[in-house]
């Protein structure tokens, strides 16, 4: 089979200049990669143009996992959105379901009791430290380690999915948070499972780092590959575990107050070179200070109900007006937009989701380095499709 | 040392190994299909519609026990519309003895349902709650995951069954309803027999007695 080549003067209908000259020496190949490769967590197709080994161009192309999301939004009542937002980021539905209620109460001027907002810090911190451990486990996954550290991983998120099951009923699509509370309360019972959890997360954070972080390969393959610097991470909007691993202390639980988290005592870990090793470490040291917002949770946690009494769940009508709410979610900044005409259902909403716009910066971070490293710039970015499309 | 971190990995990785052999928290491994974990209370697939029976063994007073009265607030509700209900045209008693319509159609399209159980927290009836069966699995594309109302309805012994907690709570509510609706019936009938005693004598006093046995 010949490979298809493809003639540089092809390449100014791609939507940039050119930034790596090729060295003039044999063809150029495009390689469309994706929509079904394992490594892309997903349907996401990347197209390269390669000189040899070297990526000198990347072009994303999303849109293959799109589900009208926003627009069925626009069509149901707001109660009836919850549920779908477990569907934009299902590793951490939790996040989700907290940012919209969030944008909710924000549009309707609504009050949460002191519970629900306590459970409410608890279930995102979890919802991080298994997100997070499940992006490094992928990442590694990606940089050949089949399975092992993958399960490791698992085999921790594990036991905080159970946790989520016993709570809200289902392991990933949880639709727990309502707007004004909780739907449930949580007995004794899981409260102590909770802290059973948490006081054994610590030890896979070490076996974790133990089994990897010093690792010659690891630090071979990761540090100094994919280097995001922070003017361009600032410039493209990219917020999250992306932009602190480049330097910038932007953590919106700490700029935004939302919730209760000024009540907690914890750090915002930064990186320093910007590249996927920095990611991974900021990545391990947030499961770490989630931990310390857990058990500083879990002492404080008060008694009463966790649902406000007078929120309305049907015939929900706001007023007209608009509301931004968006929290700190595992992967950058989640936010919702709403704009109510004063009908049931709103008459904008929109979705700003953490993994579409830390993907813009991709093709910055790949160019210049080699194919397979594309694969683990890639997947340190930690996206899930269902977010990027939407 | 060149290596070390590698050496220090596979050692952690050979304690693991080990480890998943003798730690008794480490071989949480179930065979499926011959073993089964019994699912948790809290779990959700998919709803079906409560029926009370009053001979729990005999599964034929389906129809006449099911506490849907196609109030159809359910199918408004629903995110991906799955539910389609018909109404009645005749009306048959519900728990607490008021005459109510039933579904004389009550569909649910499991191949659309996303478990999101929010029939279950609209309804004001406590008549559709969620299943935890989910060993659904069909060879047919069309008929079997539309399940009608027949094939939806489960006894309130079933309920109790897969959620006790939750069932127990509902039951004590709807006893207090049924409770309160009794004590209702029952200060209009004594009403009545007041009114019809009093009436010749003082008809003024009715409205007085009538609230405050409200």
């Amino acid at each position: 089979m010949t490979p298809s080549t493809i003639d540089p003067e092809r390449l100014e209908g791609w939507n940039r200049p050119p930034i790596i000259e090729p060295d003039g020496e044999g063809d150029l190949l495009e390689v469309a990669m994706g929509p079904h490769h394992p490594s892309t967590h997903g349907v996401f197709r990347m197209d390269l143009a390669l000189d040899g080994e070297r990526v000198i161009r990347l072009k994303p192309v999303f849109g293959y996992l799109h589900r009208n999301h926003e627009k069925i939004a626009e069509t149901v009542s707001y109660l009836a959105t919850m549920p779908y937002t477990d569907r934009l980021d299902y590793i951490c539905s939790l996040t989700n379901n907290w940012a919209y209620a969030l944008a909710v109460e924000k549009l309707v001027g609504q009050e949460v009791p002191e519970r629900a907002e306590y459970l409410r810090v608890i279930l995102g911190e979890l919802t991080r430290a298994q997100n997070h451990a499940s992006s490094i486990g992928f990442l590694l996954q990606e940089m050949g380690a089949s399975g092992t550290p993958l399960m490791y991983a698992f085999r921790e998120r594990e036991k905080i999915l159970d946790l989520f099951e016993s709570l809200t009923g289902s392991r990933m699509m949880c639709n727990y948070m309502r707007f004004g509370g909780c739907r449930v309360d949580a007995s004794p019972v899981w409260l102590d499972a909770v802290r059973k959890v948490v006081a054994g997360l610590p030890a896979f954070v070490d076996e974790f780092e133990r089994f990897l972080s010093g690792s010659e390969i690891v630090m071979a393959r990761c540090q100094g590959v994919g280097i995001l610097k922070p003017e361009l991470a600032i410039n493209a909007g990219v917020t999250g575990p992306m932009l602190r691993a480049s330097g910038v202390n932007y953590d919106i639980r700490k700029v935004d107050h939302y919730g209760i988290y000024d009540r907690f005592k914890f750090r915002v870990p930064l990186g320093d070179h910007g590249d996927i090793y920095d990611r991974y470490m900021v990545r391990i040291l947030e499961i770490r200070e989630s931990i310390g917002i857990l058990e500083q949770a879990l002492k404080g946690i008060p008694g009463g109900p966790v649902m406000d009494p007078k929120a309305k769940i049907r015939n929900f009508r706001p007023k007209p007006g608009e509301a931004y709410g968006r929290i700190e979610a595992p992967k950058g900044e989640l936010g919702f937009y709403l704009i109510s005409d004063g009908g049931p259902n709103p008459y904008r909403y929109r979705v700003r989701p953490p993994s579409l716009i830390n993907l813009t910066v991709l093709e910055d971070m790949c160019l210049g380095s080699n194919v397979a490293d594309v694969v683990l710039i890639f997947g340190s970015v930690d996206i899930v499709l269902g977010e990027v499309d939407r | 040392m060149l290596g070390e971190g590698i050496l220090k990995g596979l050692a952690e990785t050979a304690k693991n190994f080990a480890g998943s052999f003798v730690s008794a928290e480490r071989m949480i491994t179930v065979q499926y299909p011959e073993e089964r974990i019994a699912p948790m209370e809290a779990a959700r697939v998919f709803p079906f519609l409560v029926y009370d029976s009053k001979h729990p063994e005999d599964s034929l007073d389906w129809e006449a026990g099911m506490r849907c009265v196609a109030c159809q607030i359910c199918e408004k509700e629903c995110p991906p519309k799955c539910i389609y209900i018909e109404k009645s045209k005749d009306k048959k008693p519900d728990f607490v003895g008021k005459m109510q319509i039933y579904p004389a159609r009550f569909d649910i399209d499991i191949s659309v349902c996303m478990s999101c159980q929010i029939c279950v927290e609209v309804c004001p009836f406590e008549a559709i709650k969620m299943d935890t069966q989910f060993e659904l699995a069909t060879d047919d594309r069309f008929g079997a995951l539309l399940l009608d109302r027949k094939e939806l309805a489960k006894s309130n012994e079933y309920y109790h069954h897969i959620h006790p907690t939750e069932a127990a709570e509902v039951d004590a509510r709807l006893a207090a309803e049924k409770a309160k609706a009794n004590a209702k019936v029952k200060a209009a009938a004594d009403a009545a027999v007041a009114k019809a005693a009093t009436q010749p004598a003082v008809p003024a006093a009715k409205p007085a007695e009538g609230n405050k046995q409200e």
